[in-house]
């Protein structure tokens, strides 16, 4: 019979490894937000309030819109003080 | 370089599938940031227990474990045991909770874990129903919602029952911090929790998390409810340390609930008249709130 002493006895569990963003959520989309950062304040709030973390900020600063994650849920067009992202419909 | 206002690490994956406008999802994302990289989390069923997709994806970057419904309290306890014997102190521990596994299916385990005094964050995300498998009443839905198992449209059986209140279940196991966060306020959110990380001994976190597809409303308002239920005062935010209660923001003019109420089809069955008791309730809770912030000064854990 197979005795365990220590943890390292204990049969294997199977382990999750691969990183959802390999999977593309850009078909959920029936709006897509498009930014203009002509009115920008670098205020970062799209950043921060966006759930499905699909923007990121690029070397000079500016938001970016990662269109493979996005789901289109609008909450970055919603906060955006300056009016700088609308949404527009899918095609 | 960009300024940001809270650590710009991201330890969630994107391509999650999560609700568009998930308020949870932002609950672990600044839950996370707070943290950092050398955290385990203990997720039991709830929304994120399939929130990282099919076997084997993961939307996480740390180390995860998924759990039974009612073994968050006691799985975070193993864990940190299981640390402590290995040596490995610097690592956090942290369940991540919704609000049934929680308030309902999770509570024993819980609240041995407290009385232990796990060195453990215990984080409850909080969206008021069972929303994973289709919006279910649980006992942190409010009173007057819609659920499914309360169809207010059918014979006027919405909830009639108040939400419990799990800050005061855990304040009264003499718990060394307990918080109230919302995820419309990243900047507090996160001191919070940084503030939890840096204490020894068990802490609760109550994260105030709107649900697009539960509550009824159209996705891109969940920051502003997350605003509105703080500004309403019907989630209002408090830390309690050492059994002291501190009231973290207080709205100078608070709106009237009907704002809140209003913005959400789960209320719309509700009349005036229910809408005045809300208030009556709501206004009752918040001074309550007043009385034990200047109460608990001279009286830790209010003389319990």
């Amino acid at each position: 019979m197979k005795t365990y002493k220590t943890y390292a006895d204990l049969p294997g569990a199977p382990i999750a490894d691969v990183p959802s963003q390999e999977e593309s959520t850009a078909g959920w989309r029936t709006t897509r937000p498009v930014l203009d950062p002509k009115n920008c304040t670098k205020c970062y709030l799209c950043w921060k309030y966006c759930p499905d973390t699909a923007i990121s900020v690029n070397d000079e600063g500016w938001p970016v819109i990662r269109y493979e994650h996005c789901k289109g849920c609008g909450i970055c067009a919603t906060e955006c003080p300056k009016e700088c992202i609308v949404m527009e419909k899918e095609v | 370089m960009p300024r940001f206002s809270i650590p710009e690490q991201e330890l969630v994956y994107s391509g999650h599938v999560a609700c568009p406008g998930c308020g949870g999802g932002l609950a672990i994302r600044y839950m996370l940031k707070a943290l950092g990289p050398r955290t385990i989390v203990s997720i039991p069923a709830c929304c994120w227990a399939i929130t990282s997709g099919p076997f084997p994806r993961t939307a996480l970057k740390v180390p995860t474990l998924d759990t039974a419904f009612e073994t968050t309290g006691a799985s975070i306890s193993g864990l940190r045991a299981a640390l402590d014997a290995l040596g490995m102190k610097d690592i956090t521990v942290v369940g991540y909770a919704g609000d049934g596994g929680t308030a309902d299916i999770g509570i024993q385990a819980l609240s041995g874990m407290i009385e232990r005094n796990t060195d453990a964050i215990y984080f409850m995300y909080d969206n008021e129903a069972y929303m994973n498998t289709g919006i279910q009443r649980s006992s942190a839905t409010p009173f007057g919602a819609w659920t499914t198992t309360t169809p207010a449209d059918m014979d006027g059986t919405w909830k009639t029952e108040p939400k419990k209140s799990m800050m005061a279940i855990v304040v009264a196991h003499k718990i060394p911090y307990a918080a109230t966060v919302s995820i419309g306020f990243p900047e507090d959110f996160v001191r919070k929790v940084e503030r939890a990380k840096s204490i020894k001994g068990s802490r609760f976190i109550h994260a105030f998390c709107p649900c697009p597809p539960g509550w009824k409303y159209s996705p891109e308002n969940t920051i502003k409810l997350a605003k509105l239920g703080v500004n309403t005062n019907v989630f209002p935010l408090y830390e309690v340390e050492n059994g002291v209660y501190k009231i973290t923001m207080k709205p100078s003019k608070p709106r009237p609930v009907k704002e809140y109420l209003g913005t959400q089809g789960r209320f719309k069955h509700l009349t005036d008249e229910m809408i005045a008791q809300i208030q009556e309730r709501t206004d009752k809770t918040w001074n309550n709130l007043l009385a034990l912030e200047g109460f608990s000064k001279e009286h830790p854990y209010c003389g319990l």
